[in-house]
């Protein structure tokens, strides 16, 4: 196992993009924007941090509170080039299509009822649309440096493949099968489906009732011809993130569940040809001293047979759970080194405080790109 | 506190920041609830496959299947439900589709009807929930409890809130007559919505913050549970004391050593005292709270029935469902 240089990394004036994936829980956002603050201020990289649903506190300290999806200087940072935003999906999704039709195109796109739902609470609509703003700040040649927050989905792998999945459903067979068989249509397409389609639109007419296919065979229409599909979009943007301008990083948690997925998610990258550059282990517990959790313990259990209450006893006994602790989370870690010996690790104790402000992702930036390194395995 | 006496919940949702444990939470709950002969049902819905690990269990199908002992003579079933199958599901039930249904899975049909509508998918994973509540089997409920494993806070209230989104999408057919029902089953005392939090600032915001979403969707409320509460000893102590100390013990007691200690000390301490003040403003949500221990080498089978203990404490004894309860305002229809 190899030590993450996230210093070098930040540094790199030939990365444009680093991408911070992982389940949620882990601290994807506070690495983030650590990194991003560190990259702007140590480095001098103009830097803008995209994120996705950062924690109220956190926000506020980024002055991120105005949702204009635009990034925006941080204010509490005079004079470092940092800039900040949160992914709107709903807008971001507005944006692509007027960017791409006429006015009066994109007004009927608006209206119709299954854009609406689409746009805002579809699921992979915030993965997509994720993708997409992040090829709107890369061309925008504005920044040296993004550094993308993943959207907070049940699998980090969504990030990968819910823009696909959008995509292949709204580009797909299903929904020109229903744009075929709505009122109006070209029969062909429909008898060439034969009697599956029949079942298959009598069924969810039954079911979803019939003025919902209308919508949806509406909405596609009207988009088919306005932008080349979206299939063919989110494939552009899946492999602009494989060169290598493109840093990913996998942010985990010494938790049986989050290493796992952090397992997953390395090994789907590795096989994509995406440049993951290391992994962050967040959260570890901080041990300060070098003591076995047993011989502290033994120590505590002999003090207090002299008197229950010494001090010294309860101090031993909190090292002990300490270190016990730690050991656990060790132990749960080095999973991740068994299944992806290659990939450079970074782990990182819980500071003291929780990180809340821009105080707290200075010291968590330094902690990332200074002092602490991976204990040799 | 208590109000006068509601009907007793019997579908426990079980949600909370990510990262704070609410799988854990979920399944130690099930044991508590599976006392005396009651039979719990605990399912997620998320596909993460949490459940089974914590059980050394191999992963839970779609099937109910038998999971362990509770915790004093009950038994644990576990399902890990998928909207996929139970639109299949739902579809034979209403249209015997018989062979067509295959049909429709091949085309992507399914994939596609559960993207399409973005409340279909929560209707029919909680459609699958109000079916195990309000089963029967002979003379009793099937279920005297179903546990749930939730969507993260953040997801929650929208998870749950199925009624506005298909109103507005599926105004006619079936799909929004069902969905009506079971949001009668969700707003009603028979539901509790129990939130898990640590104490850190985030998670009691995101908590704080649920609760008040939760009560403004008009979505049931139960308990606060605040996990992974380290240690409660707190006394004072200076270097001095503490090297003497290590000395007597025959530890290493250089400076380093003790101002080690010390600052581990120390961390822990504020982290018990801020734990207090957390907790505090948890009060304020004026809901029962159930305090959980940090297990310090992580949760396995034993730390869970462990914890089921501290729960089941907080729940009062265990009682038996009978299947004609009053309580049940689920009238039993095909929707």
């Amino acid at each position: 196992m190899t030590d993450l240089d996230v210093d070098a990394l930040l540094a790199n004036e030939d990365k444009h993009v680093i991408a911070c994936c992982g389940s949620g829980g882990v601290g994807k956002t506070t690495t983030a924007a650590a990194l991003a603050l560190r990259a702007a201020e140590e480095h001098g990289r103009r830097t803008v941090v995209l994120t996705i649903d950062p924690a109220r506190r956190l926000a506020q300290s980024l002055g991120m509170e105005a949702l204009d999806n635009t990034p925006r200087p941080v204010a509490a940072a005079e004079g470092v080039p940092l800039d900040a935003m949160m992914l709107d999906m709903k807008r971001t999704f507005d944006e692509v299509v007027a960017s791409h039709t006429t006015k009066e195109r994109a007004a009927e796109i608006f209206a119709n009822p299954f854009y609406q739902a689409v746009s805002s609470t579809f699921s992979g609509t915030q993965e997509y649309m994720a993708m997409e703003k992040l090829s709107q700040l890369r061309d925008s040649g504005k920044w040296d440096l993004i550094v993308l927050d993943t959207p907070p989905s049940r699998s980090a792998l969504d990030f990968l493949d819910a823009p696909a999945r959008l995509a292949r459903f709204l580009d797909g067979r299903v929904i020109r099968m229903l744009a075929a068989s709505t009122p109006g249509a070209r029969r062909s397409m429909l008898s060439l489906m034969g009697a599956s389609a029949a079942v298959f639109t009598r069924v969810f007419n039954k079911v979803l009732g019939g003025h919902l296919l209308t919508d949806v065979a509406e909405f596609t229409a009207s988009l088919e011809d306005t932008f080349g599909g979206f299939r063919q979009r989110a494939e552009a943007t899946f492999r602009a993130l494989q060169d290598d301008q493109t840093s990913f990083l996998v942010v985990a948690a010494p938790e049986p569940a989050a290493i796992t997925e952090a397992v997953y998610f390395s090994r789907r990258l590795t096989e994509e040809r995406m440049p993951l550059d290391g992994m962050i282990l967040n959260r570890l517990t901080p041990v300060e001293v070098d003591l076995s959790a047993e011989r502290s313990l033994g120590a505590a259990a002999a003090l207090e047979e002299a008197d229950a209450d010494d001090p010294v006893a309860a101090v031993l006994r909190t090292h002990s759970d300490l270190a016990r602790r730690r050991a656990a989370e060790e132990r749960v870690a080095s999973r991740y080194a068994a299944a992806c010996p290659e990939i450079p690790q970074l782990w990182l104790p819980t500071l003291g405080t929780e990180v809340v402000d821009l105080e707290g992702l200075r010291a968590f930036g330094a902690a990332a790109g200074g002092a602490a390194k991976a204990p040799v395995a | 506190m208590s109000a006068t006496a509601p009907p007793v919940p019997r579908l426990h949702i079980v949600t909370g920041k990510g990262g704070t444990g609410k799988t854990t939470v979920a399944a130690a709950l099930a044991l508590a609830l599976a006392g005396n002969g009651r039979r719990v049902l605990l399912v997620e819905v998320e596909g993460r496959q949490g459940i089974a690990p914590l059980f050394d269990a191999p992963p839970l199908p779609y099937q109910e299947r038998h999971l362990t002992a509770g915790l004093d003579g009950g038994e644990i079933f576990g399902q890990a439900v998928d909207a996929d199958e139970a639109l299949l599901d739902y579809l034979t039930m209403f249209y015997r589709l018989g062979s067509a249904g295959r049909v429709l899975r091949k085309f992507g049909a399914i994939d596609f009807a559960t993207t399409i509508a973005p409340g279909l998918r929560d209707i029919l994973l909680t459609g699958k929930l109000k079916e195990a509540v309000s089963r029967t089997e002979s003379d009793r409920m099937t279920y005297d409890a179903v546990v749930l494993d939730a969507p993260p806070t953040g997801r929650v209230v929208k998870f749950l809130n199925v009624t506005v989104e298909s109103g507005r999408l599926a105004k006619t057919g079936p799909i929004g007559k069902h969905s009506r029902s079971v949001a009668r089953l969700l707003h009603s005392s028979l539901t509790a919505v129990h939130l898990v939090t640590t104490p850190a600032a985030m998670p009691v915001q995101e908590t704080v913050d649920a609760a008040a979403e939760l009560r403004k969707a008009d979505l049931p409320v139960g308990r606060v549970v605040l996990n992974k509460v380290a240690g409660t000893k707190t006394a004072d102590i200076t270097a001095d004391q503490l090297r003497e100390g290590l000395e007597r013990s025959n530890l290493p007691s250089t400076a380093a050593q003790v101002a080690g200690l010390l600052t581990e000390y120390e961390a822990n301490r504020a982290e018990i005292e801020a734990a207090g003040a957390y907790r505090d403003r948890l009060e304020r949500l004026r809901r029962p709270i159930d305090e959980l221990a940090l297990l310090p080498e992580g949760v396995d089978l034993s730390g869970l029935y462990q914890l089921a203990g501290v729960l089941r404490k907080g729940l009062g004894p265990a009682r038996r469902s009978i299947a004609d309860a009053p309580s049940n305002p689920e009238g039993g229809g095909r929707d």
